[in-house]
């Protein structure tokens, strides 16, 4: 075994770094504006997963498989996701919104075992693991020392795509500056005429368009979908999230790729290790910063 | 044009505002004086639907407007410069004004009325891309005032613009309601300055714990002994 750290290393970390940043970013724009932990956010990712495999199987005999189906299918996983998560907020979340936090908290951790349980019971997917097809055709291709394939590209740029979106959205535009204001002041926002509840419904849809995009890309890199997918990955992104200050969108991007590097070099080298070191880093994030890189600087908390 | 009737408003099981009544006549500054505690800030919160009220009404240029949501009041006229400024911290003064005309449709008077409190301030104008939480109490006051100014309602809230502020700032401020009220807007001010308060408002009201006991024309308050006692300090 060479050395743990070299490029095909580097290259598997940023791929999943990718995943976690997109799901990351939803956990700390919700907990930005509401300040709410929405443990329930991994399994609007696994929704995406899901939707993203229907929608593959609905679209597939009319557009091949390639880079318009890919294209569709995305979009139906983030509309999916979207839903769910705002469909969660309303039902969920808007009744608890001025009560004390515990109480949405504990409901947070009710929606996630909610969609857990439903979409096991559920005739048309079930507990059972099943495979994600494969809607772009895998290539592999070798640069200098790293075997790496399309889906590293695919994943690396979507996610840099929808993320680059999202910090243009929030710096430039009307409803990005809606959504800062909202975080820092509500009362404030509303004397401006903001209707708060439109911005964090607004906010609940990014964060979940997200988790979805995430589902999608994850099950075409780690091929095998099920109901308890979410739970991992949801822990993993908020982890991200804390270590880059949670409420801090750029810190949250950090974050991801941090964990995603140190999970793959941790894999490399020993597997076990590579399970744990999310919760090493959580640790140490909380014994020794607990507000995280990015989260004392007077950084946007959205 | 504002008018507010055994208004009734409680914290849990704390009734705050127990029975305040007052009227606000179009196109003059009415004051609303009082100690610490008296109730004088969850008045203006429950008239702008920043708190919801648990009895009586308020009427706004004829319409009851009693429990409507602060957002929805902002279009019909509403402008409340709330206790503390509350500016955002992290958006630059321009972007806090820019806020102001959420709910304005033509974007080409958002950009007239913020022409115009650069005019009115030129000290935001000039510092008008330095984030809300760097400026000084006196810039932030202002700026608190200029996004009132750009929602543009026909009612004014102000709650204690004078906190904090050097005697020259209190001055300036006083001097720009009146400036303000001249064109047009009716003022509601809210003041623990009372003497400033009492020789720039058209009418008064005293608050005292959750009641309004004295009422009259500023002038006649201003002379009233128990105001002179209490809140004068003569
Ligand atoms: N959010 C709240 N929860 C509970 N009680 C409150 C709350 N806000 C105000 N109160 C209470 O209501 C009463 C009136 O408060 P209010 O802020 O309206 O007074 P005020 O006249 O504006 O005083 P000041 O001049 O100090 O600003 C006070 O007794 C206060 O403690
Ligand atoms: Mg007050």
């Amino acid at each position: 075994m060479d050395s743990v750290i070299n490029a095909q290393q580097i290259v598997n970390g940023l791929q999943l770094g990718s995943i976690y940043a997109l799901i990351a970013l939803g956990y700390t724009m919700v907990y930005g504006i509401v300040r709410l932990i929405n443990f329930a956010h991994g399994d609007f990712y696994m929704v995406g997963a899901f939707a993203a495999y229907g929608a593959f199987y609905l679209f597939n005999a009319y557009l091949g498989s390639g880079g318009v189906l890919a294209f569709v299918v995305l979009i139906l996983a983030m509309a999916a996701s979207a839903a769910i998560a705002q469909l969660a907020n309303r039902l969920a979340y808007k009744p608890l919104r001025y009560k004390p936090r515990l109480s949405s908290l504990v409901t947070a951790i009710g929606v996630s075992m909610f969609l857990e349980y439903l979409f096991s019971a559920l005739p048309v997917i079930g507990p059972n693991p099943r495979g994600f097809p494969e809607i772009i055709p895998k290539r592999m291709f070798t640069v200098g020392s790293a075997e790496i394939s399309n889906y590293v590209v695919i994943d690396i740029t979507v996610a840099a795509v929808l993320m680059v979106g999202l910090t243009l959205l929030i710096r430039r535009t009307a409803l990005g500056k809606a959504m800062r204001a909202v975080s820092q002041d509500k009362d404030a926002a509303r004397l401006m005429g903001i209707d708060v509840e439109k911005i964090i419904s607004a906010t609940f849809l990014i964060g979940g368009a997200f988790a979805g995009a995430a589902g999608l890309l994850a099950g075409m890199t780690y091929p095998r979908i099920q109901p308890y997918m979410g739970i991992l990955p949801g822990i993993k992104a908020f982890i991200a999230a804390v270590l880059g200050g949670i409420g801090n969108i750029p810190g949250a991007v950090l974050g991801a790729y941090i964990m995603g590097l140190a999970e793959t070099f941790a894999t490399s080298y020993n597997s076990l290790l590579g399970e744990g070191i999310a919760f090493v880093i959580l640790i140490l994030v909380l014994l020794v910063r607990p507000t995280g890189l990015l989260g004392e600087k007077t950084a946007d908390k959205i | 044009m504002l008018s507010v009737k055994n208004l009734k408003v409680s914290y849990g099981c704390i009734e705050a505002i127990k029975d305040v009544s007052f009227e606000v006549p179009s196109g003059k500054i009415v004051t609303l004086i009082g100690a610490n505690g008296a109730g004088k800030t969850t008045t203006l919160r429950a008239v702008s639907g920043l708190e919801k009220t648990t009895g009586g009404t308020v009427f706004f240029q004829g319409k009851e407007i009693t429990n409507m949501e602060a957002h929805r009041l902002v279009p019909l006229g509403i402008s409340h410069v709330p206790e503390g400024r509350r500016i955002f911290p992290t958006l630059t003064a321009r972007e806090n004004l820019e806020l102001a005309g959420w709910t304005i449709k033509d974007k080409k008077q958002v950009a007239r009325r913020m022409e115009e409190v650069f005019f009115f301030f030129p000290r935001i104008k000039e510092r008008a891309s330095q984030l809300g939480g760097t400026l000084s109490g006196g810039e932030q006051q202002m700026l608190a005032v200029g996004r009132a100014m750009v929602t543009g309602g026909s009612l004014l809230l102000l709650d204690e613009p004078s906190m904090g502020l050097a005697p020259v700032l209190v001055e300036e401020i006083f001097e720009k309601i009146v400036e303000i009220n001249r064109k047009g807007t009716t003022v509601l001010l809210v003041e623990q300055n009372a003497a400033e308060a009492l020789d720039i408002a058209d009418f008064a009201y005293v608050l005292e714990v959750g009641y309004t006991t004295i009422s009259g024309p500023a002038k006649q308050i201003a002379a009233d002994p128990r105001v002179r006692e209490a809140y004068l300090g003569v």
